[in-house]
């Protein structure tokens, strides 16, 4: 939490510049930040609160995880090792104060910090909801805007019932369709995976590996490794990808039949301007505004996806790993991921409402 | 529904004012199709749940008949349409069955989630007060995270893990309550809050009614209009959430009931030796339950908000900055527009929140 806390106290004083305020009612820009700035420890505290007393209503976690292995001797000797045999407050205290120092925990399972585990599954997890992401705006947006143009026509009802079934099938049974289609039944992409064996022992042999495997891929420079790394991430990326376009589609249809509507439209409307230009130039742009709002939350419905993406084609990122972790009844390690999950949420909503008060002033009131 | 500005009391409720009948009598053209189609496919799936037992060839848990054991991962054939599952379950069945997992988990999580949600919002927005300021922080923070963690903890709690036979349905309701309660309590919250400055409020109060009673007989009834729409949007949400918890691993066992989620988990292995029927149809039924009650939803939606009505558009300009959901004066909160946002800021109805 170490890195964070300091990330955090640069933005706090880079965005609250107060001698510049204009002084009006309602509050600038400034103040909007500040406050929302402050909201993200009470939302935090909360998450942390309510993850830690669900988790521990079950028992202590080395009862839960070794429970079958050990005698019951050995199993009291590693519970109070491990201080879990204290008073529930005292632990809970103690553990909010290892958050704030960094410390997440360590996995009762293999032993590794959360933090490593973090860091080592973290850069999968972030390159699949890179690649949805793109996925998204490169379906979702140009959808959206047609079905707009088409309002109320029968394109504009077929592109809305597909942006329904993006929503309506589950992430993990698209993947399985996906993988029937393209990688059995036609045999053009893997099956699974983040890259083949082969590339994955070559990609290991770099020195600076990001973990991100197409960067490390062209610092390698073999054409062969890139090939197959992308090739790996088709499948993933499309499944994960049209989870978020649809939500995408819907809502820049939405927005653009609400500019569109608009008096400074039906001005130009009335000026003569031609039908097309008027949502090219008038009711597409101001449309994409709550998109950038939207992005925010769609980090927590890409984390949901990413979990259930990643599982279903064994893409080793954290969700897989938290999986992993949960099938192993290894709870400290599933606390640990869950939190510092909560805490990236938090930190991009916050990020993305401060851009979005940056763009559109409305916002901050 | 979207007809609002009626007091309570001037006029007598039909059967035609009943929320789904209003607004399909209000629909034209395609929207209407689309709310039509929607609640046929519903109508099916509560058809098939209810008569689950009459319908399905076989029992969720039978593993062989008379002539023998049914085998594992039988092609479909006369005797099994769908085929036969790696644990060699009837297919067919287990789909059918299905729907009555789905059917009690969806009721269980929405009641539950609707009683709890809407008394908090109610209390939270009548009141207000520091009760209120903590409410709102609470619910926002768990509106937050991402539902399916949040889920996957909440199984954990009340399963400790692992698929025990009764609780296995009941955990997962009670894990997707968790989710839902923050939504409902965000859009009664504020509903409740638009309401009690109405008129009708005030006069409540000076003829000198309780508190208890103004919140019942006048702003319970206003403050819910939108809970059909909520309602049928959580209920889809309820059965992804479901399925998703099932895939991870937190299903139910096979022998206590049947579940589309668990089904397709031990399907995944399936799909690289080419076997497709074991995930395609129970796959196939979330897909078109969910389609379904979403349709519905949508339907409801675009009908309340006069923007996106064909026809009868009122010439609404609001122009509310889309996405921004005013919970907190002061600020908006991290999760921002929401799932529901539109049914409280009336700006967006998004519903993706999964």
């Amino acid at each position: 939490m170490t890195t964070t806390a300091t990330e955090l106290t640069g933005t706090d004083e880079s965005g609250v510049p107060v001698p510049g305020r204009k002084i009006r009612g309602g509050g600038g820009l400034g103040s909007y930040l500040l406050i929302r700035f402050l909201l993200i420890f009470p939302t935090v505290f909360i998450l942390v609160t309510t993850v830690f007393v669900l988790m521990r209503s079950t028992g202590d976690p080395i009862t839960a995880a070794l429970g079958g292995r050990l005698t019951a001797a050995e199993l009291a000797a590693r519970v109070h090792e491990a201080g879990y045999d204290r008073p529930i407050l005292v632990q809970y205290f103690e553990y909010l104060g290892n958050l704030l120092s960094g410390d997440f925990g360590t996995a009762v399972s293999d032993r590794r910090p959360i933090t490593e585990v973090l860091t080592t599954f973290g850069a999968a997890t972030l390159e699949l909801s890179f690649y949805a992401l793109i996925v998204a705006f490169v379906v979702g947006i140009p959808l959206g805007r047609l079905a707009a143009y088409f309002r109320d026509r029968w394109s504009d009802a077929a592109l809305r019932v597909f942006a329904i079934l993006c929503y309506a099938t589950p992430v993990f049974f698209f993947g399985l369709l996906l993988k029937l289609v393209f990688s059995i039944q036609l045999g053009w992409l893997p099956v699974a995976g983040r890259a083949s064996t082969g590339a994955e022992i070559q990609l290991q042999t770099l020195d600076s590996s990001t973990g991100i495997y197409l960067i490390d891929a062209i610092k390698l420079g073999d054409p062969e490794v890139i090939a197959d790394v992308l090739e790996h991430a088709v499948l993933p990326a499309v499944a994960l990808g049209l989870l978020t376009a649809g939500v995408f589609l819907r809502l820049v249809r939405t927005n653009v039949i609400g500019t569109l509507g608009m008096g400074y439209v039906e001005a130009a409307r009335s000026r003569g301007v031609a039908e097309r230009r008027l949502l090219k130039k008038h009711a597409y742009r101001p449309a994409l505004i709550p998109i950038v709002t939207v992005i925010g939350l769609q980090v927590a419905l890409l984390l949901s996806g990413a979990v259930l993406t990643e599982t279903t084609f064994e893409w080793k990122g954290l969700g897989f790993q938290l999986v992993e972790y949960v099938q192993a009844r290894d709870f400290v390690a599933v606390q640990g991921i869950v939190v510092m999950l909560a805490v990236i949420v938090a930190l991009t909503n916050f990020i993305v409402d401060v851009i979005a008060a940056l763009i559109d002033p409305r916002v901050r009131y | 529904m979207a007809t609002v500005a009626v007091p309570p009391g001037t006029r007598r409720r039909g059967w035609r004012d009943l929320p789904v009948i209003h607004q399909l009598r209000q629909s034209v053209g395609l929207q209407r199709g689309m709310l039509v189609a929607g609640l046929l496919l519903t109508g099916i799936f509560l058809f098939t749940a209810i008569f689950a037992p009459l319908l399905a060839p076989y029992e969720y848990n039978q593993l062989r008949d008379p002539s023998g054991p049914f085998g594992a991962q039988q092609e479909p054939s006369s005797a099994h349409w769908l085929g036969t599952t790696v644990g060699g379950y009837d297919v067919l069945s287990r789909v059918i069955w299905g729907t009555r997992t789905a059917l009690f988990v969806i009721v269980v999580a929405v009641l539950l989630s609707i009683v709890l949600g809407v008394l908090l919002g109610l209390v939270s927005g009548y009141f207000g007060g520091w009760l209120d300021r903590v409410l709102v922080v609470i619910c926002d923070a768990v509106y937050a995270l991402p539902s399916l963690l949040l889920a996957i903890v909440a199984a954990i709690a009340i399963s400790g893990g692992e698929s025990s036979l009764v609780g296995g349905v009941l955990a997962a309701a009670i894990s997707i309550t968790v989710i839902y309660i923050p939504q409902f309590f965000r859009v009664v919250r504020a509903e409740t809050v638009r309401v009690k400055s109405e008129a009708f409020v005030e006069s409540a109060k000076v003829i000198g009614a309780g508190h208890w009673r103004i919140m019942t007989r006048h702003v319970f009834r206003n403050a819910t209009r939108t809970l059909p729409l909520i309602l049928t949007l959580n209920a889809s949400e309820a059965i992804l959430t479901l399925a998703g918890l099932g895939f991870l691993g937190f299903g139910i066992e096979p022998t206590s009931a049947a579940e589309w989620g668990y089904d397709l988990q031990k399907a995944l292995s399936d799909v690289t030796s080419g076997i497709w029927w074991t995930s395609v149809f129970p796959g196939l039924a979330i897909v078109l339950v969910v389609l379904g009650l979403t349709l519905v939803g949508e339907s409801l939606n675009d009908l309340a908000d006069p923007r996106l009505r064909t026809r009868r558009r009122a010439g609404a300009d609001t122009a509310i900055p889309v996405g921004e959901v005013p919970v907190v004066p002061g600020g908006t909160l991290g999760a921002g527009p929401g799932g529901l946002a539109g049914l409280e800021g009336r700006g967006e109805g998004e519903w993706e929140q999964r």
